[in-house]
């Protein structure tokens, strides 16, 4: 409504502008002053005079223009369409049209085969006439409009011309009081000199130029002369191109070189190491305090917080590996190069390969360096259109080449650190073996396959190249290959552990391998985690449904556990890894039977690694406290009249309940602290029965100073006395730490001094505060009206409707009158064409009767005057 | 002269047995001349391969069951074997007598079969027995006139009762098997009757001594039995009752709940192991206590039971409750006996979702007194200290149903008046009487400690004393089979968000992190 509004008004503007408007407007006859009811100060009114027979015949006219053709057109199925260009736009030039029409009939006839036809075969003309007959008129003299003042902007000129500047107008005016002085000048007097000397300076530019034409034609004279005895003679139109060519190749190259030139961007500057401590700080800073907020069990949106993983090679720059993948679109000779990145890709991979080969055959690495060096010459050579690809490629190339280099540092590192243990030879044998590059296992056998045969320190280099070749940014199916390596590998570290003896220097040197991984693919690392430790809680409870009680889980899955807690984070209120880990943990505290040292180990085992995962967010783990209660009571040698009481799976008297004591004096002396192998939790080789004792031991000593950790770690709970009251009575009363060696006596000494003997008295407790609520506001509410005249009071989408249907409303209303005026109009125009149809008939009605009665009068005069003679 | 032969057939032709026995037991049927048959058919018996057993078996049953049907089978006082040549009867008379022999030598060596090694012929001996104690309940083989037990087998049934009830080998699953018989309900009766009298004698003789094996044969057929709840259910005669009969007492229920009394009472007169202690108390409610016409005879042994202690004294709980709850049972003490159950063991033990769905019960009612319930809070919470995650989830709440029934303990999470200041838990745990142990003094800072307890959802349970209790009781019902399983899969089951937090301390080595414990006491090799 609006578009036609603006419209109408600027019609009606320009008949109102034109001179004939003045002369309407002044008829009052042609006025229709509309009436208004109040005058409205400040307001501006369009309205007020409107100039009705003005707008009719304008409307009439437009429907003459359209309607009227339309109608006449009704019923009439050809038509012919003039596709001449721009014959009936006015708003083209007529020189533009002649130009565009002569470009669109070349394009028509300029064929395909003629694509790379550089205009040798067809002349070129200008208004008519040859260029190239022009070209030898090129060095005509130039006219003298074109050099005159070319540039001459000095500051005299200026002020003589306009009398501006300001230093420059001061400088000279006391030059000019100097000169002054000696004779006065006036105005007029100046300039004409001004005009002699410019006119004499022209003069005698245009002498010299004369001159320098004359040299130049006597120049091209004599070389006339000369020309005709050079043998060999070259058309000069073709030398002229040779000329040319390369140059404004250079040029273009430039341009594009310009144009598609990945915009400089001013590199950040170098990093003192301060700042880069400083920078790696606060990331470590900002990472312990989401840490801490996890630990509260804050409940983030999601939405909020984007996880950022950081590769193991990352630079922290920034930089980020994934988009990688994406082709850079590029053109070459005006068609679209898909293909062309990729084929480059597989040129390098293929060149990587053969790099490899040869490297196994020890040559110089150097020698393919520039190899590559010179691959990437011809590059450039080739292909100047598609520098973009070029560039793209080249940094895959860097960076591919960084990654090996990477590899083969490691390689050097280690060959070198074996070189200095001075095993030589057949290890020397195994690291030539090995190759560079790996495909990713499909399975674990295969996997088992591909490590079984090495040292652990190249099943690690294996894993590190395997992860290498397979990085999810050099291949699609890459990323689903490395997740399922995760898998593989954490299944391959469960058969070294449960493997006798257990391996676990390997399952030691491929944890950097599994943490990277892990920071690959975390959602992937953690539902592996979860199935393991499902389906082992799965069997656990088949057993325990079965027997009523299980065994204590197996190396691998202590291994597994303790993998988890370096994987994930253990401090969170709640984590998808950790948190069933625990529950794992409480289960096998809980259920599992102690009949044996080795169950105890297992259970020290769980007991560590539980204390270990609550360490930091200082979480109560009340199955900790029972196990290591149990541990402390299998110690105990007399058990009548305790003053505590055990928690399954130990009992208070019975089969395995002296399974700790130690009843050798001796042993207790010669017993030295040293760590216990984790093997210890499957198997135990103790032959005499003074290991047996020192074993005994060495679980004590393991179980008292976890007691003194957990109590370091729950003395700030409420219940602090009454958790530990059980084994306070029994470290106080029942066990025999005089037997014991002085480290024990220490140990106890510390556990005892923490927990007080009468419980730490407590505030009682009392309901969190709660905000009170606030009474409800009697106040009405005031709204301010800003804008009179205005729709208002209901919310925003009931106005927008509003707005609509009023709109909606008007448009319709016009629509129908606008209707209604093309039905009379058109109605008027058929009358017009009945009554003109009528007229006609009657017009040549009357000539015929009037054709008829000369006839029929000369008929008769003839007649008469026949009868007359 | 016929187990040789028998001996050559099954030399010569081993897959004929079948057919020679079935052609025998035609030619015995068929006429009288060939009753020297059946000893070849009783040979088959005795066989050591297991099929010829069972096709023996099948046979005898076929054999006797139409030799009773025809009645060529000597009813009344039978005499001895030896005086049955010397003895002046008629022939007819003296066949239908050896016929007889053979049918109690049948049925001996039936009986003997049921200690088969192997169970198909055992179950195969059972069967075959109680088809032919039903063909004899059809045509009895006493005089009827002078028997008060109608003319139920009552002998064989007895027998073959004598026989599962073996004190020497394990017959649990021969005796499920014959459950299917107990659904007869004179048969039900009978067998009632004659366990209480075996046991009786076997109790007599053994003076005291437990009898493992006897006992669990004993309790798996009593187990077995399921007794009619009303009258109109006892429909399934073995032996067809008729109008005649009306004091016939198998067809009574009264009757049947009478010898149920008798027979489940000399039983616990025994001397019972443990486990066989739990056994019982664990159907006790179900399904003993409510088909006994005298309940209250029980108490002695329930209260004996509710004694001893431990999960003993848990599963006594049940039978009390009964008949506490449905025959006033006035029990002493009740409340402290139940106060001083709970232990830490209580968490571990097996029955624990009854416990406490008992505990629930008796502690539901709003009549008692706010003492009692803060004890019964207290102790609670206090035990939670050892618990583990699963019972945890269902105690918190327990604590706070018992809180939220009763206002006046809600000083034990809200103590507004003297707030600030630190005093001692005036709580005594060792105080076996919940009205001397100050527990509605005390707060529950064990809920408090709990709060950081590992589990988030233990943490977020435990985190509710910190807001008044909502009005509405948590239903513990559902938590209270709670395992540390299911707990894990609904861990799992949570659909994980799509970032999964990260160590950012980067490992690199097995036993060397940020905070360290393992390491400190295990090392690698």
């Amino acid at each position: 409504m609006g578009k036609t509004a603006t419209k109408k008004k600027n019609l009606a503007d320009k008949v109102r502008k034109s001179k004939a408007a003045t002369q309407i407007k002044n008829n009052p006859f042609e006025v229709k002053i509309n009436r208004k009811k109040f005058d409205i100060l400040g307001r501006k009114t369009k309205h007020d005079v409107g100039l009705p027979g003005v707008s009719r015949t304008k409307a009439i006219k437009k429907r003459k223009e359209t309607l009227l053709k339309e109608f006449r057109q009704k019923h009439k199925s050809n038509k012919f369409i003039d596709r001449r260009f721009g014959e009936y736009d006015a708003k083209i030039a007529p020189e533009d049209k002649i130009l565009q029409r002569f470009a669109l009939e070349r394009q028509r006839t300029h064929d395909k085969k003629d694509l790379y036809n550089l205009n040798e075969d067809e002349e070129l003309t200008h208004y008519g006439q040859s260029l190239s007959e022009m070209e030898k008129l090129n060095d005509l003299v130039e006219s003298d409009s074109d050099s005159e003042e070319k540039g001459l902007l000095s500051a005299e000129l200026t002020e003589s011309h306009f009398g501006g500047g300001g230093g420059l107008l001061r400088k000279k005016g006391s030059g000019e009081k100097e000169e002054g002085d000696q004779k006065p000048k006036s105005r007029q007097e100046l300039i004409e000199e001004l005009i002699l000397k410019t006119k004499q300076e022209k003069r005698e530019r245009q002498t010299l130029k004369e001159e320098s034409q004359v040299l130049t034609e006597k120049l091209d004279q004599d070389w006339k002369t000369i020309q005709g005895l050079l043998a060999h003679k070259t058309p000069k139109g073709e030398r002229k191109d040779e000329g040319e060519k390369p140059k404004s190749d250079d040029y273009d190259v430039m341009v594009r070189e310009l144009g598609f030139e990945m915009k400089a961007q001013p590199s950040e500057k170098l990093k003192s190491a301060e700042e880069i401590a400083r920078e790696e700080k606060e990331r470590l800073q900002k990472l312990e305090a989401d840490r801490l907020r996890r630990m509260q069990g804050d409940m983030v949106d999601p939405s909020k917080k984007k996880q950022v993983h950081f590769s193991a090679d990352d630079l922290h720059d920034g930089f980020i590996l994934d988009k990688e993948d994406r082709k850079m679109l590029t053109y070459q000779d005006g068609k679209w190069n898909l293909d062309e990145a990729d084929e480059k890709v597989n040129e390098e991979e293929e060149e990587e390969e053969e790099e490899e080969e040869e490297e196994k055959e020890k040559e110089e690495l150097v020698e393919e360096d520039d190899e590559e060096g010179d691959d990437d010459d011809d590059d450039d050579d080739d292909h100047h259109s598609d520098l973009d690809s070029d560039q793209c490629s080249e940094e895959d190339e860097e960076r591919e080449d960084e990654e090996d280099k990477g590899v083969e540092e490691t390689d050097h590192k280690a060959l070198s650190m074996l070189s200095e243990e001075e095993k030589k030879a057949q290890q020397e044998a195994a690291k030539v073996e090995l190759p560079y590059t790996f495909k990713a296992p499909e399975g674990t056998s295969e996997l088992r396959e591909m490590l079984r045969e090495h040292l652990p320190e190249n099943q690690c280099l294996i894993v590190e190249r395997m992860i290498k070749c397979n990085h999810p940014s050099l291949g699609v199916g890459n990323k689903k290959k490395l997740q399922n390596l995760f898998a593989f590998l954490l299944e391959y570290v469960g058969e070294l552990a449960v493997s006798s003896p257990p391996q676990l220097s390997t399952i030691n040197k491929l944890i950097p391998q599994l943490y990277g991984l892990c920071q690959l693919f975390p959602g992937a690392a953690c539902k592996t985690m979860q199935t393991l430790l499902s389906d082992s809680m799965h069997t656990m409870e088949e057993t325990i449904e079965v027997k009523g009680w299980a065994a204590f889980p197996g190396l691998d899955m202590l291994i597994y556990l303790k993998i988890s807690g370096l994987l994930f984070p253990t401090s969170d209120f709640k984590h998808p890894a950790t948190t069933p880990g625990f529950l794992y943990i409480s289960q096998a505290l809980t259920k599992c039977r102690v009949s044996s040292l080795e169950d105890v180990t297992a259970g020290l085992v769980l007991c560590s690694l539980a204390v270990e995962f609550v360490s930091l967010s200082q979480r109560f783990f009340p199955e900790v406290i029972n196990f290591l209660l149990g541990v402390l009571h299998l110690a105990v040698p007399d058990q009548k009249s305790l003053g505590y009481s055990v928690v399954p799976p130990f009992r208070l008297a019975g089969k395995c309940s002296e399974l700790l004591v130690v009843p050798d004096a001796e042993a207790c002396k010669s017993w030295n602290r040293k760590p216990l192998p984790l093997s210890a939790t499957k198997s135990l080789k103790l032959s005499t029965e003074l290991e047996r004792n020192h074993h005994r031991l060495s679980l004590l000593y393991t179980c008292l100073d976890l007691v003194k950790r957990c109590t370091t770690l729950y003395k700030d709970l409420t219940s602090f006395s009454h958790i530990f009251k059980a084994i306070r009575v029994l470290l106080s009363k029942h066990l025999p730490v005089k037997s014991y060696a002085c480290h024990f006596q220490d140990l106890h000494r510390e556990i005892l001094e923490a927990i007080p003997e009468s419980p730490v008295p407590h505030p009682p407790l009392v309901f969190d505060k709660k905000k009170p609520i606030p009474l409800k506001l009697l106040t009405p509410k005031i709204v301010e009206i800003l804008d009179y005249g205005k729709k208002r009071g209901n919310t925003k989408e009931q106005r927008e409707k509003e707005r609509l249907q009023h709109k909606y409303k008007r448009e319709f209303k016009g629509a129908l009158r606008e209707i209604r005026k093309d039905s009379r109009f058109l109605a008027q125009e058929k009358l017009s064409d009945i009554l003109r149809r009528d007229a006609d008939r009657k017009r040549k009605v009357k000539e015929l009767y009037g054709s008829l009665s000369t006839q029929e009068g000369e008929w008769k005069a003839l007649k008469m005057k026949k009868k007359k003679r | 002269m016929a187990p040789s032969r028998d001996a050559n057939v099954s030399a010569g032709n081993k897959t004929n047995y079948k057919r020679d026995i079935s052609a025998k037991v035609e030619l015995v049927i068929g006429s009288r001349k060939h009753a020297n048959d059946i000893f070849d058919v009783l040979a088959y018996l005795q066989s050591d391969e297991e099929k010829r057993v069972v096709c023996a078996a099948h046979a005898c049953c076929r054999l006797f069951a139409a030799l009773l049907e025809r009645g060529d089978l000597f009813v009344g006082q039978l005499p001895g074997e030896e005086r049955l040549l010397e003895g002046s009867h008629n022939p007819d008379d003296k066949y239908r007598m050896f016929v007889r022999h053979r049918y109690n030598s049948c049925i001996e060596l039936l009986l003997e079969n049921m200690g088969h090694s192997v169970y198909q012929v055992k179950e195969t001996c059972l069967c075959v027995l109680m088809k032919l104690a039903a063909a004899e309940a059809k045509h009895p083989l006493q005089d009827q006139s002078w028997s008060e037990h109608y003319n139920f087998p009552r002998e064989l049934v007895q027998r073959v009762v004598q026989r599962l009830l073996s004190d020497s080998e394990d017959m649990a699953m021969l005796i499920s098997r014959f459950q299917e018989f107990l659904e007869m309900d004179d048969v039900r009766f009978y067998v009632i009757n004659s366990v209480r009298d075996y046991v009786a004698r076997l109790v007599d003789k053994h003076k005291g001594s437990v009898m493992p094996v006897f006992q669990n044969n004993v309790f798996a057929l009593l187990s077995n039995i399921n007794m009619p709840s009303q009258q109109s259910e006892m429909s399934s005669f073995m032996v067809k009752p008729e109008a005649k009969h009306d004091d016939w007492k198998a067809a009574k229920l009264k009757e049947h709940k009478r010898v149920f009394d008798r027979m489940w009472l000399m039983f616990l007169k025994s001397k019972l192991p443990g486990n066989m202690y739990k056994k019982v108390l664990v159907i006790f409610h179900e399904s003993i206590l409510p088909y006994m016409s005298e309940p209250t005879l029980m108490i002695d042994f329930l209260t004996a039971a509710y004694d001893v202690g431990g999960a003993i004294s848990l599963l006594a709980l049940n039978g009390l409750f009964v008949l506490i709850h449905k025959h006033n049972l006035e029990y002493p003490d009740f409340y402290k006996k139940l106060y001083s159950l709970m232990e830490p063991s209580v968490f571990h033990a097996k029955y624990r979702a009854r416990f406490f769905h008992l505990a629930n019960l008796f502690l539901s009612s709003t009549h008692l007194p706010a003492y009692l319930v803060a004890a019964f809070a207290k102790r609670l919470s206090r035990l939670a200290l050892t618990a583990p995650p699963a019972v945890l989830l269902m105690l918190l709440p327990f604590i706070c149903n018992l809180i939220c029934r009763h206002p006046s303990c809600r000083v034990l999470i809200h103590r507004p008046t003297t707030a600030g200041d630190p005093c001692d838990d005036p709580y005594i745990m060792e105080e076996e009487d919940p009205a001397q142990c100050h527990a509605l003094d005390s707060s529950l800072w064990e809920l408090k400690t709990l709060q950081k307890h590992y589990y988030p959802d233990v943490a977020k349970a435990a985190m509710a004393i910190n807001q008044p209790l909502s009005s509405t009781e948590v239903d513990v019902s559902e938590l209270l089979e709670l395992s540390p399983f299911e707990l894990m899969e609904r861990e799992l089951k949570e659909t994980p968000s799509d970032t999964v937090p990260l160590e950012f301390d980067s490992a690199t080595h097995l036993l060397r992190s940020a905070r360290e414990v393992l390491g400190a006491h295990f090392s690698l090799d």
